[in-house]
This record gives structure tokens, C-alpha cells and sequence, in this order.
């Protein structure tokens, strides 16, 4: 027997054992969230923009490891999720959102609401595509979540006519295709393996690059067996942060642009630098020339184009991190590197990273006091200074998850992130790390949370600035802070080298912002509070907690590298 | 930096070409020319792309096309003996009769047929490889004053037993 489109529509998620959407109704979704409305099983989240919303679902597959699925209308419901696809595709992030469309006899008349999303989607997702007839409907959503969750996972689009919702059709939805262009890898080369292994065993400085992938592929045990057994230290991307538990002997710390100076220097002096699961970005590596300038690279990724693309490597590995890593501790043998640690502990020595204590609550005190409060979190971030301490100062690894927006760096992802996480993960408790900058640009989310029933923690790190723009004006445009205090007026002198007794007061007032939505808010000034407001805030169960950190302005990232300089050459004080 | 050429088989599907040539100018390589058309097997085309690029960037192409989920195959033609045309419309206007005289030896010359011809203009119909199109071109440029070039880019087959380009 045939069926509409939208039935189809439906069952394919109930068979793909989808359990929760992310959508925004409009014109052209009508007949699908129609469709939601009558069944069960399937919950609709209905977040506050679309924008939001994809990162909602980003956040919810993050936490899940499932695919988070979006259901948006055509035209501005479609182009609000750009940038979520943009930073889904920068971080692997498995999705499937199906954006609504004009009926295909209308694509082309500049309809109302028509926009060719496909064309702006293209290269900012693993896969797009419009559906065009209805009998391809079920083979393109069974592709859509084959394409986003294998490989390197990413999201994928799917554009659907209005006129395919309510076509009549097969009712089977089928249960594999066969992509002939898609073949990811799903083995290793056990012969580069071995030769990537024998070059780790003969370095003398021998050095773990762990980035993402480590995550996406679910090797956290596989890399901990394998560094233990071999005894090699371990650094990591801002991605590959809690790769290894933060504690860990072996473990040195994030390299790159505000890594740990004792990371950073053992990249420069390794001999060998064996990654895994790194796309070698300009964050990461500096000035190219001057990159790991003594050491022969090993490079362990999924996705074929990102070997060798930045760096030059001597053994390219494609496969699955976890799979490479179960090989590899078929073979791990312990090495001598007693001398070599000791040589990173002494740069540890050197240059730890620490903040003075001397002025008041530092942000380090806030993420001290976020590592002390809880055993198992998911920690969110968003964008900005608050995002690198966050990623410097709180501990990852076993219980601990760190979500973050690594490659497009997109402000606005961490408190939707964060409620999608919760959503995803209701038992976990959910700390939002954010600014006052970002959490502006999504803050609507605060009906969504509540509505939702998803008691999530911010810890907005309130500095009055866009803080990471600040600190650039500050170091290198000689203070001239255009565009960066988020107390300025229209009356305010232009120098202002702020902020001062005479500013005006700063708005919004996020404690009444947080009444405002029903939520819970807590203002903290001093150090000695950061424990009970903590604690106070997990107390509640019902609504979000806004903590409110008044921190200072003059707060710097510390170690830099300024951008395309020498990892070697950081920026200590 | 050097030509090198790449043949591509793809799903014969809408924005499929768009996706492939907005690749070249997302990432800056330099796409020098791509034809288009279905092979034997109407669900799939196959382009004929020739770009200039260093041995990684090249690298770096094929493994962005390969990744790319309607790209079935990528075949680097650059050094596998193949038979390479382009198709060129050349047109000579405003020449005398002593001018279309000498069109009609140079046509014998490159071997090119002299597909129309009016009373003061010549057009010709080339399907030669790129490289000698780019010298017709230029000898008819030197030598006059108003012409008008059409050119469609080269397609590219792998030889069966000869080795010529
Ligand atoms: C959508 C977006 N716009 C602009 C930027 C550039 N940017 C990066 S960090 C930052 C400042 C963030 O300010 P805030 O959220 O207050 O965090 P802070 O740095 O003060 O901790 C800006 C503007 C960005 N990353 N994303
Ligand atoms: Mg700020």
C-alpha cells in the first residue's frame, strides 16, 4: 500500500531510532510537524531560533554520540541554520536536518519563502541534496543518515518540496543503499601501521598528538592503554582535550595558540610526533615552517584529505583512531623515556600555568571551583578568553565530556550546546561556560531550557568585553578598544581605556533576565562564593541557573602565540 | 606548477557540477578547464578537468574530489597515454581576398576544416589538442585584426594501443 511522503517521513526516523527533533514549524514543514503531532515515541523540542536550534542539536549529538536531527521551514527557517551546518562540518559532528521547500513546480519563481539552500549548503556540509521525485524519498533520508554518521561523521541536508510531503508513494523505507561514490574506511593499513610504530619505538623524544577523532571514534581507552604501555607523553588539541584524563602522569597539556608552555615546547623539540585523529589547523601548528621542526610525523586520521594537507608527514595512516590504536597495542612495548619527561617537567617547572592570586577571583578560581563541585559533567562551552580557560584550567577525561566549538570558533554555541547535551543526557549534570559577548547571541534559549525542563548551569564569566578582541587590542593595537566594551554608549568618550567608577550600568541585568524567564540567578563577586553558588545552583532541578562571574577586564589568555608566529615563541606575561 | 589533467566519473545529477566546480574556487585552485557529458552508462558523466597546481595541492584535489560522496572514481590522466581533444571555433573577419586565401593554407596546414565561409570572413573547425588550438589562436591573432574564438575544452580517453596525446 502507498503513503504520503510525510508518513514516510516519520517512519524512516522511528526506524532510524531517532528519539528526539530539533524543529521550528513554517509554511513549508506544516504536513511533517503535522505528522509529528501523531505519534509517539518521537520528542519535538521547539527551541527559539533556528540558529539555536542546530546547535541544540549539535550539542544533543556531542553528548549522545547519536545523530541530532533538525526540522527546519524553507527560506529564513533554512539559512538560520548555516552556520550550525558551517560548524557541524568544522567539527565532525554527525547531523541530518531537513529544511522545508517550495513545491518543486515553484523552485525558481523566487517564491515566498524560497531560497536555493542546497547551493549555499554545498560546501559547508558532508552532503546536500533536494529531493526531487517521491519515490527517491526514502533512499535519500536511509544515504542522509548512512553519510552523517559514518566516516568522518558531518552533517548532512536534505531539501523537501512541499509537494513530495503530501505525494503518495512506496511505504518502504529501505533498509541499506548502496552509495557508490561513498566508501569510507573502515580498515587500516596494518603495513604503514608497523611502520609508524617502528619509528615511535626508535625516537628518542617521542610525543602523542591527540586531537578529536579520539572522541568521535570512542578510543579514550585504547589511547590510555596504549600511552601506559609505551610510556610516550601525550599532548592535545583544544578537540582532543580529556583525550587522556587530565591527571594522568603522561598527560602535559593543550599545544597550540594558548597551549601550555611545556606542550608547546615538547613540540618543537620532540623527534617524533605520532598523531592521531588532527587536522594540523593553523591554531595548532603556527608558523608551518617552524612546526615540530626535528620530528618526523606520524599522521593516524579518518578522513584522507586532511593527511598531509598542512603539514608534510612521513607516514600517512588513514583509518579509524580506535581501530589503529587496538593494532598498535597488539605491538606496544614500554620505552625508556625517563629523560625525556623529566625534560618536559622541567619546562612545566619553568612556566606552569597558573594565575597570579593577588587580584581578586581570577577566572582560574572559578574553574578550580567548577573541577571541585563535580564528579561527572558535561562541560560546555562558548566562544572567547572563557573558552581557553575553560580549556587550560578545568579537567576532562572519564566523566568529565568537553563540548566546544573548535574549528569555526562560532559565538552563540555554548548554551544551546549546552541544553541540547542535557537534553540528550538528562541525568548528567550540564555546566554552560560563557561570555557575556556569546551568551547574548543566543540567550532567547532561556524560554527553550525552561520550557524544556532542562536545568542546565551557566557560568557566565562576565569581564564587560568581548574579552579575546579585547586582549588582541590590548597586546598588540596599543588599547584602542573599538567595538569590544559591552557597557559602551553613544555618550561615552571614544579613547576610553575603561572600565571606570563613570561608566554606565551594564545591561542587560542578567539576574533580572534570569526572573525574567522563571530561571534561577546567582551573582558572584568574590572568590570565597564561588563554592556555594555552585553548590546552590545544583540544588536546582526545575529551571536553568544563571552564575554570574564578575571578573575583571584586564584578564588575559595566557600563554599566546600570536597568530602565524612559532609555537616556540609564546607570549608568557 | 605544471597542467595536469584528471578524469572524473560522477552521478549524472543535478548540482553535481556545481559542486565539483565550486570546490576549485572555494579552496583557490586553478581550474583551468572542464568539460562535461554522460558516458555509456546515462546515470553517469564524466568531466575532463585540467588544472595547474604543484604536486601537493594536486594531492590535495584529488583526495577533496574522491571524498566528495557523488564522485564514483577520480582517475589522474597526467601521465597515462590518452587521445586529447578540444573543439575551437575560430572565425576571420573583415579579411580581403588575399587574407582568406592564406586562412584557407593555414587550415590545411593545422589540418582544420573550413567549416562556413562568407564574403569577407572564414570560420574554422578545429579539433586539435589544446596546445596546438593555443597556437592557431595565436597565429590568427598576429596576423588579424578582428577574430572571434570559441573553445570548449578538452576531452581526454585513454589510448588503447598507441601513445599519443
Ligand atoms: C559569531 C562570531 N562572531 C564573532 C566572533 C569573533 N570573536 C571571537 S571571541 C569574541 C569575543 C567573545 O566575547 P565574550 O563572549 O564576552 O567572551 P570573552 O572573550 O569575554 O570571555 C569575538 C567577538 C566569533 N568567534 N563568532
Ligand atoms: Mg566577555
Amino acid at each position: 500500500m502507498d503513503i504520503t511522503g510525510r508518513k514516510l517521513f516519520v517512519r524512516a526516523l522511528q526506524e532510524e531510532g531517532v528519539d528526539t527533533i530539533f524543529g521550528y514549524p513554517g509554511g513549508m514543514v506544516t504536513d511533517l510537524m503535522d505528522e509529528l503531532y501523531k505519534q509517539e515515541g518521537i520528542r519535538l523540542v521547539l527551541p527559539r531560533h533556528e540558529q539555536a536550534l542546530i546547535h541544540e542539536a549539535e550539542g544533543y549529538a556531542r553528548a549522545t554520540g547519536k545523530i541530532g536531527v533538525c526540522l527546519v521551514t524553507s527560506g529564513p527557517g533554512a539559512t538560520n541554520t548555516v552556520t550550525g551546518l558551517a560548524d557541524a562540518h568544522y567539527d565532525s559532528i554527525p547531523l541530518v536536518c531537513f529544511t522545508g521547500q517550495v513545491p518543486l513546480n515553484l523552485i525558481g519563481n523566487d517564491a515566498f519563502q524560497e531560497v536555493d539552500i542546497v547551493g549555499m549548503a554545498r560546501n559547508i556540509t558532508k552532503y546536500c541534496v533536494t529531493v526531487r521525485e517521491r519515490k527517491e524519498l526514502g533512499k535519500i533520508i536511509k544515504m542522509a543518515f548512512h553519510i552523517a554518521s559514518t566516516g568522518r561523521p558531518g552533517p548532512v541536508l536534505i531539501d523537501l518540496p512541499k509537494n513530495i510531503q503530501t505525494e503518495m508513494g512506496d511505504a518502504q523505507y529501505p533498509e541499506k543503499v548502496v552509495i557508490r561514490g561513498y566508501k569510507p574506511y573502515e580498515s587500516v593499513h596494518v603495513g604503514q601501521l608497523k611502520k609508524a610504530y617502528k619509528i615511535l619505538k626508535s625516537a628518542e623524544k617521542p610525543l602523542i598528538l591527540a586531537g578529536g577523532g579520539i572522541h568521535i571514534s570512542g578510543a579514550q581507552e585504547a589511547l590510555l592503554y596504549f600511552v601506559e604501555k609505551m610510556k610516550v607523553p601525550v599532548v592535545t588539541t583544544v578537540m582532543g582535550k580529556g583525550a587522556l584524563p587530565a591527571q594522568h602522569p603522561y598527560y602535559i597539556g593543550n599545544c597550540g595558540m594558548h597551549g601550555r608552555y611545556a606542550a608547546n615546547m615538547a613540540v618543537s623539540r620532540c623527534d617524533v610526533l605520532f598523531s592521531i585523529g588532527t587536522r594540523f589547523n593553523d591554531r595548532i601548528t603556527g608558523d608551518l615552517n617552524e612546526f615540530a621542526p626535528n620530528a618526523k610525523i606520524v599522521h593516524i586520521d579518518i578522513d584522507t584529505a586532511s593527511i598531509s594537507r598542512n603539514v608534510v608527514v612521513d607516514v600517512p595512516i588513514v583509518a579509524d583512531a580506535g581501530l589503529a590504536l587496538e593494532k598498535l597495542n597488539e605491538w606496544a612495548e614500554p620505552k625508556k623515556t625517563k629523560k625525556w619527561m623529566e625534560e618536559i617537567r622541567a619546562w612545566e617547572e619553568e612556566n606552569p600555568l597558573t594565575m597570579r592570586r593577588d587580584k581578586g577571583m581570577t577566572p582560574q578560581m572559578i574553574m578550580e571551583g567548577i573541577n571541585q563541585s563535580f564528579e561527572e559533567v558535561t562541560l560546555v562551552t562558548d566562544v572567547g578568553q572563557h573558552q581557553m580557560w575553560a580549556s587550560q584550567y578545568l579537567e576532562y577525561g572519564g566523566k568529565k565530556q568537553f563540548i566546544t566549538s573548535g574549528g569555526l570558533g562560532t559565538m552563540g554555541f555554548g548554551f544551546p550546546a549546552a541544553i541540547g547535551a542535557k537534553i540528550g543526557n538528562p541525568e548528567k549534570p550540564v555546566v554552560c561556560i560563557t561570555g557575556d559577548g556569546g551568551f547574548q547571541m543566543n540567550m532567547q534559549e532561556m524560554a527553550t531550557a525552561v520550557a524544556e525542563g532542562t536545568p542546565v548551569i551557566i557560568c557566565l564569566l562576565n569581564n564587560q568585553y568581548l574579552g579575546m578582541v579585547r586582549q588582541m587590542q590590548q597586546l598588540f593595537y596599543g588599547k584602542r578598544y573599538e567595538a569590544t566594551c559591552l557597557r559602551k554608549r553613544n555618550t561615552c568618550p571614544a579613547d576610553c581605556k575603561g572600565p571606570g567608577e563613570a561608566c554606565p550600568p551594564y545591561v542587560p541585568d542578567f539576574m533580572a533576565f534570569a526572573k525574567a524567564y522563571n530561571a534561577h540567578g546567582i551573582r558572584v563577586e568574590r572568590q570565597e562564593e564561588i563554592l556555594p553558588a555552585l553548590r546552590e545552583a545544583k540544588g536546582y532541578t526545575d529551571a536553568p541557573t544563571i552564575i554570574e562571574f564578575i571578573i575583571s577586564s584586564d584578564e588575559l589568555v595566557l600563554p599566546m602565540v600570536k597568530g602565524g608566529n612559532p609555537m616556540s615563541e609564546m607570549i608568557l606575561k | 606548477m605544471k597542467n595536469r589533467w584528471i578524469a572524473l566519473y560522477v552521478e549524472n545529477q543535478v548540482g553535481v557540477l556545481a559542486k565539483v566546480s565550486g570546490l576549485f574556487s572555494a579552496k583557490s585552485y586553478n581550474l583551468q578547464s572542464l568539460t562535461v557529458g554522460t558516458t555509456e552508462d546515462e546515470s553517469v558523466s564524466r568531466m575532463t578537468i585540467c588544472v595547474t597546481s604543484d604536486d601537493i595541492t594536486f594531492e590535495q584535489i584529488k583526495k577533496q574530489l574522491n571524498r566528495m560522496v557523488e564522485v564514483i572514481k577520480v582517475i589522474d590522466l597526467t601521465n597515462v597515454p590518452l587521445h586529447m581533444k578540444e573543439i575551437l571555433f575560430a572565425k576571420v573577419l573583415n579579411c580581403t581576398t588575399a587574407e582568406k586565401e592564406e586562412v584557407f593554407q593555414i587550415a590545411q596546414v593545422f589540418n582544420v576544416q573550413v567549416a562556413d565561409i562568407g564574403t569577407d570572413s572564414v570560420l574554422l573547425e578545429c579539433k586539435l589538442t589544446e596546445r596546438r588550438n593555443n597556437e592557431l589562436i595565436a597565429l590568427l591573432r598576429s596576423k588579424y585584426k578582428r577574430i572571434e574564438i570559441v573553445r570548449g575544452g578538452a576531452v581526454a580517453i585513454e589510448s588503447i594501443s598507441t601513445s599519443c596525446r
